[in-house]
């Protein structure tokens, strides 16, 4: 059974969001995608200052197995970007939600928090699969 | 729910994650592959391969059957009881119909085909012995481990004890010793030393835990497979298949053509197409920027619309980046460029053999 946090949002596409106090989202990959992902080998992340829709394609995050596309859950600018990643991307692996985080954005529009699933809807769909 | 080996239970208690593996419910890692990867390079790791098919031929006439059935020849084996040899087993249009070993019982000889290639590898066999005296015996109550890297033969002598201690010391690269349902040989495909082992259905758990308890790490199909990238090792369905010739596989070092009077299955068609000209051959690719090369993507050797492709990719746990083979035109020369994610990435090309008793070939 993977952990899913009771208090971070989740995109359909498995990126979890978690509102900062200053104000800003970090976001990363649920313990769910990277048991499916398998050792992760290298992570593409997007660039500070980037702005991002939600939706889009901000990443890449490639296993042994497959690469998979990270999408930005939310809109907004990157802020800062997880580089110890660089050296070790295995990180995702064995703490997903903690030092495996992969950016962080300041939000264009905090509401589109609330379009994302809560912990309990994110396990429905993740274990319907 | 698949097939399961006598070693299900065992891979489920240590963690195996079970995945579909030819209609077999086998372990992929069990927590991490690139450990169990780096475990077999550097210490001793050992994989359940009992998913794989034996079948045993015997008769007046198995010599004479497998000279025809296979393109490399047994008659190298006449003489050495355990010998085993590699080769292709190929249709009359010279395509691989699987890839196997096999070894020198005297009497009679001992073949490994593939898991997924059974039932046609089978049925084709079956078909060719008609014209001969021999018998094919699959034999599924025989379970196989393999047990690889630099431990990996201590290891076992440990757990197998004294009783073997003298046979697992005589035994040469390639070569095979049995007693009983016990079937020891010296082959892998890992590109490490080790020993592949055939023994009873009955026996298996306990020789895999035995092991496990001398300090051999369970591997998954995972490791298996970036290992045997590494190593160089095709794997049907991937660097040949059907329609795949030899001689674009690498494997042309496996085809016996003296005498030349051996008509073996699919002879003329690999002679026409030696007269005619090969086109294409297998090479191994190096991406030593960030990124991962995968089986299916198309590679780009020269200013033609020709394209090559990778037959397998993967990252390389030893080396510390991507790696791949490939089949593509002859005309390849010492880089070409592969197509990932609609950009076209420079990769050097080399000699489809990687990393070899733990040290990089590249």
């Amino acid at each position: 059974m993977s952990e899913i946090r009771s208090e971070l949002k989740y995109a359909s596409s498995h990126e979890w969001a978690r509102l900062e106090e200053d104000g800003t989202v970090t976001v990363g990959i649920s313990d769910h995608a990277q048991d499916a992902l398998g050792d992760v080998v290298y992570v593409e992340t997007p660039e500070v200052g980037q702005t991002l829709s939600a939706g889009e394609e901000a990443g890449v995050v490639e296993s042994v197995k497959a690469a998979s596309d990270i999408y930005a859950p939310i809109s907004g600018e990157v802020v800062a970007v997880n580089e110890a990643l660089e050296d070790e991307p295995e990180t995702v692996n064995s703490s997903p939600y903690d030092d495996g985080w992969f950016f962080k954005i300041k939000p264009s529009d905090e509401s589109e928090l609330d379009k994302l699933l809560d912990a309990d809807a994110y396990r429905e769909e993740s274990e319907e699969g | 729910m698949g097939n399961k080996t006598a070693l299900y239970d065992a891979h489920v208690a240590m963690g195996g994650k079970m995945v579909d593996f030819g209609g077999w419910d086998m372990p992929l890692h069990y927590g991490s592959q690139l450990e169990e990867h780096h475990k077999v390079r550097k210490g001793a790791g050992m994989f359940d391969v009992s998913h794989m098919t034996v079948v045993d031929v015997d008769g007046s006439g198995a010599r004479d059957f497998l000279r025809t059935l296979l393109a490399n020849d047994v008659a190298k084996l006449d003489g050495n009881p355990g010998k085993a040899l590699y080769t292709g087993m190929l249709n009359e249009k010279g395509g691989v119909v699987d890839d196997l070993i096999v070894y020198l019982r005297d009497p009679g000889y001992r073949v490994v085909v593939n898991c997924a290639t059974r039932e046609k590898d089978l049925a084709w066999m079956n078909q060719q012995a008609s014209a001969f005296d021999v018998t094919l015996s699959e034999r599924p109550h025989l379970a196989m481990v393999a047990i690889q890297g630099p431990d990996a033969i201590d290891k076992v002598k440990e757990v197998m004890g004294i009783d073997w201690t003298a046979a697992i010391d005589g035994l040469k690269v390639f070569s095979s010793v049995s007693r009983g349902d016990w079937f020891v040989a010296r082959t892998g495909y890992t590109g490490e030393d080790g020993l592949e082992i055939m023994l009873n259905n009955n026996d298996a758990p306990g020789f895999w835990h035995a092991l496990a308890d001398a300090g051999v790490s369970p591997c998954g199909l995972g490791a298996r497979d970036t290992l045997r990238l590494e190593a160089g090792m095709n794997l049907y369905g991937h660097e040949m298949d059907d329609d795949t010739s030899p001689l674009q596989a690498n494997m042309a070092w496996t085809i016996a053509w003296e005498p030349q009077d051996r008509k073996f299955i699919g002879r003329e068609a690999l002679e026409a197409e030696k007269a005619a000209g090969v086109e294409n051959k297998l090479v191994g690719l190096v991406l030593e920027e960030r990124g991962v090369l995968r089986a299916g993507q198309q590679v780009v050797v020269d200013d033609t619309d020709r394209r090559g492709i990778i037959t397998s990719g993967t990252f390389s746990p030893t080396l510390g980046f991507s790696i791949a083979m490939a089949r593509v035109p002859v005309s390849v020369g010492d880089s070409a460029q592969v197509e990932i994610r609609n950009k076209l990435i420079p990769v050097r090309v080399v000699k489809p053999s990687f990393v070899r008793n733990g040290k990089s070939l590249v």
